[in-house]
């Protein structure tokens, strides 16, 4: 077994991996004969709001799975707030969280029990008030001792970006993060989520199918296909190359196969 | 949970809330509650009226009274240990929760440990109400068992302990298309840990193999207790050191198992 002394050091300060956020170099994923990432590289700076966008199976999910460490990666290296993942997880997942709809807090528990139990796991001080605090700002105490299961599907995304903000993570990963919102809410998680990147100066990487959400929040996109980057950029800049008004515009160019120069 | 993680530094305090996790779910749900104490009722009042009849016609059965109400509730405590560390864990796929779980700080090893509670736990609820029934209905006091009963315990514990984590990494493995895997892997124990007969019964070639589990060392000290009034150490520390290897070889598979299921993104898709 390894000893403390043998733990991964993170990367030294002149590689440009220790000031990203997230640096992913060379990344590969092969499920059996299906190449889910297919040498995939960007780094993303701390600070920013970064969307990835793509279809069905492009692949998004399997991306923010290695950079979480859920999924081992094939080949190709990443870094997270500066350390190589997912050697040394140990220094960073108390100072990173995530929300998507690939797994749910406990149903028969109640909204305070759960956010009790991953304030405790992520060893938050004053978790009482900390709870207080997330409860006000995102709207849950009229339901906050009602149990999970029994919270409609707006509620439980407010609950659930209420456990990944619990630790106030340095970065944050997110999964469709307004599904089953209604407009109203949405709109507000969203200003929600701005402000918390300002405030604690936090890392956010998004991966959405609303365009509108993308466009308003984000600072940067990578578009996912079948693997690969097919673009990278800020949004303006991409609506432009594709000539287009809108990044939904631009989306189903990309998932269409229409290039750039033949979008119009 | 990280993997590099397990080798240093626990945190009672992860632990604390996962023991806290469970502790909610089972005061929420009183079906939880009764099923833990239903079914080793079930089982004592059964076998012990079974006892009461076999001892009015043979005189073995008179003479090594509660031999059987004995191994009944030894073997609830091993089968009972196991559903309670691989229940509490189930508890996490059903609830989709074990992704929560893995970007958590919280450790393999952390995880397990609070398993281990919530086992002796969930153990205490159903088998303290079996142990009064037999002494209620059957007059077989389990506690006059005394000091053995410590070393009987902790023996069929860890090796409960054991089997819990080797069924929980092939349900993690493979999701929850093995689930049956935990409700019957311990059955498979049943005929070679000898729990009603002596393992002289057993041809000689399987009377090795049955030598290689902790539980057959656990039954036979108990009938030695019983009949022959004497309590057999060396039984038991045979028994400590398998088990020693055994929780060793279950936590070095189950986390080979951890990464195989994160190296083909089996978390990401816990289902059937």
């Amino acid at each position: 077994m390894d000893q403390i002394e043998n733990r991964p050091a993170p990367a030294s300060a002149s590689d440009p991996a220790a000031s990203a956020a997230i640096d992913v170099a060379h990344l590969v994923k092969v499920y059996k004969t299906t190449r889910a990432v297919d040498d995939v590289s960007f780094r993303i700076a701390r600070g920013s709001i970064t969307g990835l966008l793509g279809g069905n199976g492009a692949g998004k999910t399997t991306t923010i799975a290695m950079i979480m460490g859920l999924v081992l990666p094939t080949s190709g290296r990443i870094h997270v707030l500066g350390f190589p993942m997912p050697e040394a997880s140990a220094e960073v997942l108390g100072r990173m969280n995530f929300e998507s709809p690939y797994v749910d807090m406990p149903m028969r528990l109640t909204v305070r029990q759960n956010l009790t139990i991953f304030g405790r796991l992520y060893a938050v001080r004053n978790l009482a008030d900390r709870i207080d605090q997330l409860a006000s700002d995102l709207d849950l105490r009229d339901f906050i001792d009602r149990a999970n299961g029994k919270l409609s599907a707006g509620q439980k995304t407010r609950v659930a970006l209420a456990k990944a903000l619990i630790n106030e993570p340095d970065l944050l990963l997110l999964d469709e993060p307004t599904a089953s919102l209604d407009p109203d809410t949405a709109d507000w998680v969203r200003q929600h989520l701005e402000n918390y990147r300002r405030s604690h100066n936090a890392t956010i990487l998004l991966a959405s199918h609303n365009m509108l959400e993308v466009e308003r929040l984000c600072d940067r996109v990578i578009i996912m296909k079948r693997g690969k980057i097919e673009d990278d950029d800020s949004p303006d800049r991409i609506m432009a190359r594709y000539n287009r008004d809108t990044l939904e515009e631009v989306f189903l160019d990309v998932a269409r196969g229409r290039n750039r120069e033949s979008a119009t | 949970m990280s993997e590099i993680a397990v080798h240093h530094g626990l945190s009672l305090n992860r632990i604390n809330a996962m023991v806290l996790r469970y502790w909610y779910l089972l005061l929420s749900s009183w079906p939880r509650l009764l099923e833990l104490v239903y079914w080793p009722a079930l089982q004592i009042i059964t076998w012990g009226f079974l006892q009461n009849y076999i001892s009015q016609t043979s005189g073995f059965f008179a003479q090594a009274g509660g031999t059987l109400i004995g191994a009944v509730i030894l073997w609830d405590i091993l089968f009972r240990g196991q559903l309670g560390f691989s229940i509490s864990f189930l508890e996490e796929m059903w609830a989709r929760n074990l992704g929560n779980l893995m970007m958590s700080p919280l450790k393999p090893i952390e995880f397990l440990i609070s398993l281990m509670i919530m086992s002796v736990i969930r153990l205490a609820i159903g088998v303290i109400p079996m142990t009064l029934l037999a002494l209620f209905f059957f007059g077989f006091n389990f506690y006059a068992i005394g000091l053995p009963l410590i070393a009987f315990f902790c023996n069929l514990i860890f090796t409960s302990w054991s089997v819990g984590i080797f069924a929980s990494g092939l349900v993690l493995r493979n999701g929850l298309g093995a689930e049956s895997i935990v409700w019957t892997l311990m059955f498979a124990l049943m005929p070679l840990a000898c729990i009603y007969y002596p393992v002289s019964v057993l041809p000689s070639w399987l009377q090795t193999v049955a030598w290689m589990l902790p539980p057959t060392y656990v039954f036979e000290g108990m009938r030695a207790l019983l009949i022959d009034h004497v309590f057999r150490a060396d039984l038991m520390v045979h028994a400590l050191v398998i088990n020693a290897v055994l929780l060793i070889a279950s936590f070095s598979i189950f986390l080979a198992l951890l990464r195989s299921a994160k190296r083909n993104g089996s978390l990401l898709s816990s289902g059937e």
